[in-house]
């Protein structure tokens, strides 16, 4: 059984997305994952935020991303929200970045802990790679 | 004409797409038991070819691939737990 660990460092939709897709694969074909949120990553964690996210290119101050989540939507791509629930769903692990806390200034309470699994640092990342096959970075 | 497979478990994931059949088929894995067998229908093209590989990763048994049986874009894809 394999086992991926992705670092979503991009809290950018398009990047965000790739994330919890591959996630979700790995977990379907009977592997393991964790996501790691960081940096811009650990925003969409934040209450109220998972499905604000902005795009990577051709934004337009947000009307870019509402278009494109308008076109994802009638293509019937799960949003967000239906893809973290799933991966949690399926065993996927989700921890989210301390030091980003610290460095943001996001308190837990600011979080949406119903979609975090645990809290670490770059310790925590170490050791879920020890185990892991693989390594992404989004 | 081949002939039936009466599934135990339907997954109708008509209209979604990637990674959503591979998603509904891996949790009716996990609630099925041993021998029985799993229908997973959609019309995501990509999916009808992913879903045997995922199948073979997680050793299952592909019964039957049905591309497009009743002329309507609706794949049948027929699992069972091994």
């Amino acid at each position: 059984m394999q086992k991926m660990t992705i670092v979503v460092h991009s809290g950018d939709l398009d990047k965000f997305m790739s994330a919890l897709i591959i996630g979700n694969g790995v977990l379907a074909m009977g592997g393991q994952a964790t996501l790691y949120f960081t940096f811009w990553g650990l925003e969409r964690l934040v209450k109220g935020k998972l499905e604000k996210a902005p795009l990577s290119r051709m934004n337009f101050f947000g009307l870019g991303s509402l278009m494109m989540r308008r076109k994802m939507k009638k293509m019937g791509v799960a949003s967000p929200r239906r893809l973290i629930d799933d991966f949690r769903a399926l065993g996927g692990k989700v921890i989210a970045c301390e030091m980003t806390m610290e460095m943001l200034g996001i308190s837990s309470a600011d979080l949406d802990t119903s979609l975090i699994d645990t809290f670490g640092a770059v310790g925590m990342y170490v050791k879920e790679t020890e185990t892991s096959d693989k390594t992404l970075f989004i | 004409m081949q002939p039936d497979i009466q599934p135990d478990l339907i997954v109708d994931v008509v209209g979604e797409t990637c990674p959503i059949p591979l998603v509904e088929m891996r949790k009716a894995v996990l609630k099925s038991q041993k021998g029985q067998i799993i229908e997973v229908k959609g019309n995501h093209l990509p999916s009808s070819k992913e879903i045997p590989m995922a199948v073979d990763s997680l050793g299952l048994r592909l019964l039957r691939v049905d591309e497009n049986p009743n002329g309507d874009g609706i794949w049948h894809i027929y699992i069972q737990i091994s």
